[in-house]
């Protein structure tokens, strides 16, 4: 895919356009307090003071406990969690826009908390971009200013890095508007510019804050496909907030949910959906349409090949049991969008996993 | 009784006196020793007030009018304000006022670039740092309150009669409104553009001069209007130090009661005045162009 290469990308993106140089984040026992004097209750929250102590005794507000994350490399990674869980603090963390009170963050083989500002600098100009909830795209820069301006950042020559910016406004679909200003266009719109300047940047971490929480569904969920087609082919590592389930588990590869600062479980979305870890992932996720969420690639056998027709991994499970269905078949083949096979699924995978546990099913309503 | 509710009780006339005479004299010799020194430093700024004061009154009249015509289109790009803007000035050259009035636009134009080469820095460090703000606005609020004659008494004292101690008195009145503006232009601007700015890597200048400054160019604007504004106003009062210009004529006719003269020269000043206030405010509105909604 020579045409979704960016500059800076010709080094670091192979040929066939997957990346060899996927950056796993490895997040290690981090904590945040807020707070005028974080650093004197440390210790005393590592000991397990509760959060309502720390505030009411202490006066002070802790963001995150113990967090314990591995995001694998060229995967998204989904943090989801209701409002005030931290899950805003800790996607900071990870650029270090908020510094930790305590804990490790790696990114590949640097330690982030490790750099001087100088180094940090760089890291968030070469190694992470990032989309936010409200766009932040500056008002008083065109669209296709707005794109450039982390490659301005980073001293790229003008030539260069407007044809970086013209190929991602193309690809985001804002072809024709490069001149707009941001306030001319619609929210959808304007999240595809704060996507395409994320993309310009060509880093290999994608950091997005409820990057499509603040738009129409049907415009969320279209922006989910751009952002899915996209990942095919670019791999790159992301992380991605939201507080909405069927957008983890559509988006995520792994989904860790947050909740009062702390990590309640984490792993695939299958793993949430079919294997809540406690009550209050079983009342988050009872009200979910399996079939119409999980998707194909979560569920599958990986390697194995079996008689039946071929299915896009991103298919969810009810379009693959409505293939199946109409080939007769009792299992499909699970590709990729280029055709690769992945794995396969059978029609008794597709049921058990588009029926509820039974301690849910007594509670759901007919 | 109880003397001390009845009357206040003050210093003792002597004392009040000696301290008079002590500030006064002490000024005197600073003055005396520094006032040469002081003089020469401001040199280059003489010598700019003269260039710019030459240029506009030798240069031929139609020339003069095309370029601050120019001048006014390209900020504005509106054609009443420019054809107000000729029209102006060409009632007041009708009227015989051609010369001051040069040298007045003249004199705005050396205090306001002055203003800003000192205020935009001032302002720009003043966002940075909540301790210089509050160790300057008290400063600005005395430059602003204060009488303005009162200011020019140790102008006058350290640099003489003339168009420098003018144009200093002219700079410190007229300058708060740009420190001001800027630094409170700078402050507004959305925290989370500049944590977008942040994490894409940019540096604190890349920031200030790439996102800060330019959002702040309108707020900025509306600073630099009130200054031009205030330089205005204090031309005049300042011609009581030998400032040349409009107020010249303004001082003799109030001297003489001469009613048609003062009315001329005070009309002559309105008519400049508007002619800076509308070409640089629709210049301000031009720089928020962006922020215009234009989709549904």
């Amino acid at each position: 895919m020579v045409e979704a290469m960016t500059p800076t990308s010709a080094v670091s993106t192979g040929p066939d356009g997957v990346p060899s140089n996927a950056v796993n984040i490895s997040i290690k026992h981090l904590y945040k307090i807020f707070g005028p004097n974080p650093a004197q209750h440390l210790a005393a929250v590592q000991q397990g003071m509760s959060k309502q102590e720390l505030r009411d005794v202490h006066g002070h507000v802790l963001g995150l406990r113990d967090i314990n994350i591995d995001m694998a490399g060229g995967a998204v990674q989904v943090v989801m969690g209701l409002s005030g869980s931290g899950k805003s603090t800790l996607i900071r963390h990870i650029n270090r826009l908020i510094e930790p009170t305590a804990g490790e963050l790696w990114a590949g083989e640097q330690n982030v908390m490790a750099m001087n500002p100088r180094r940090l600098r760089l890291f968030r100009r070469e190694r992470t971009a990032m989309v936010f909830q409200n766009f932040a795209l500056f008002p008083h820069l065109t669209v296709q200013e707005n794109t450039e301006y982390g490659l301005q950042v980073q001293h790229v020559a003008q030539k260069v890095r407007r044809d970086a910016a013209m190929r991602w406004i193309e690809r985001v679909g804002l072809k024709g508007y490069e001149d707009s200003y941001p306030n001319q266009l619609s929210g959808g719109m304007q999240q595809r510019v704060g996507l395409a300047r994320a993309l310009t940047n060509d880093a290999p971490i994608l950091l997005m804050d409820e990057a499509f929480s603040a738009l129409d569904p049907m415009i969320r969920s279209d922006m989910q496909s751009v952002l899915l087609d996209l990942q095919q082919e670019l791999g790159k590592t992301i992380v991605f907030i939201t507080h909405d389930l069927e957008e983890a588990l559509r988006l995520g590869d792994r989904i860790a949910i947050l909740r009062d600062g702390e990590v309640v479980q984490q792993g695939t979305g299958q793993q949430i959906v079919l294997k809540p870890a406690d009550d209050y992932i079983s009342s988050f996720i009872k009200d979910v349409n399996r079939g119409r969420v999980i998707r194909c690639r979560t569920l599958m056998t990986p390697g194995v090949t079996v008689d039946g027709p071929n299915v896009d991994a991103s298919l969810v499970l009810e379009e693959v049991a409505r293939v199946l269905s109409a080939a007769g078949k009792e299992a499909a083949n699970v590709i990729n969008s280029r055709g690769k096979l992945l794995g396969s699924i059978t029609m008794s995978d597709l049921i058990a996993a588009m029926v509820p546990p039974k301690a849910d099913a007594a509670s759901e309503p007919a | 009784m109880n003397d001390w509710i009845k009357t206040f009780p003050t210093m003792e006339s002597e004392q009040l006196s000696n301290l008079r005479r002590f500030i006064d004299a002490s000024f005197r010799s600073f003055s005396r020793e520094y006032g040469d020194a002081l003089e020469h430093l401001f040199d280059p700024l003489r010598e700019f007030l003269i260039f710019s004061e030459r240029l506009m009154t030798q240069s031929p009249w139609p020339m003069v009018i095309s370029a601050i015509a120019l001048l006014a289109w390209l900020a504005s790009r509106s054609r009443k304000i420019t054809l107000g803007t000729v029209l102006t000035l060409l009632a007041i050259g009708y009227f015989g006022m051609w010369e001051d009035t040069m040298k007045t636009i003249s004199m705005i134009f050396v205090c306001t670039v002055v203003a800003l080469v000192l205020g935009l820095p001032i302002g720009i460090a003043m966002s940075r740092w909540d301790r210089l703000q509050r160790a300057i606005n008290p400063a600005l609020d005395v430059m602003q309150t204060m009488p303005s004659f009162v200011y020019l008494i140790p102008v006058v004292m350290l640099l003489g009669i003339g168009r420098v101690a003018g144009m200093i008195a002219v700079v410190v009145y007229a300058i708060p409104p740009v420190i001001r503006f800027t630094d409170l232009g700078i402050r507004l601007v959305r925290k989370d553009l500049l944590e977008a700015a942040d994490a894409f890597g940019a540096s604190t200048w890349q920031k200030m001069f790439n996102i800060q400054l330019p959002l702040a160019l309108p707020t900025i604007m509306a600073g630099i209007n009130q200054t031009i504004m205030l330089s205005l106003a204090m031309v005049v009062i300042a011609s009581m130090i030998g400032v040349q210009g409009l107020g010249q004529p303004v001082l003799k006719a109030i001297a003489n009661q001469y009613f048609t003269m003062g009315m001329f020269n005070g009309l002559a000043i309105v008519g400049i005045a508007i002619i800076f206030d509308r070409v640089s405010q629709t210049y301000g509105k031009r720089l928020q162009k962006h922020l215009e909604v234009l989709h549904g």
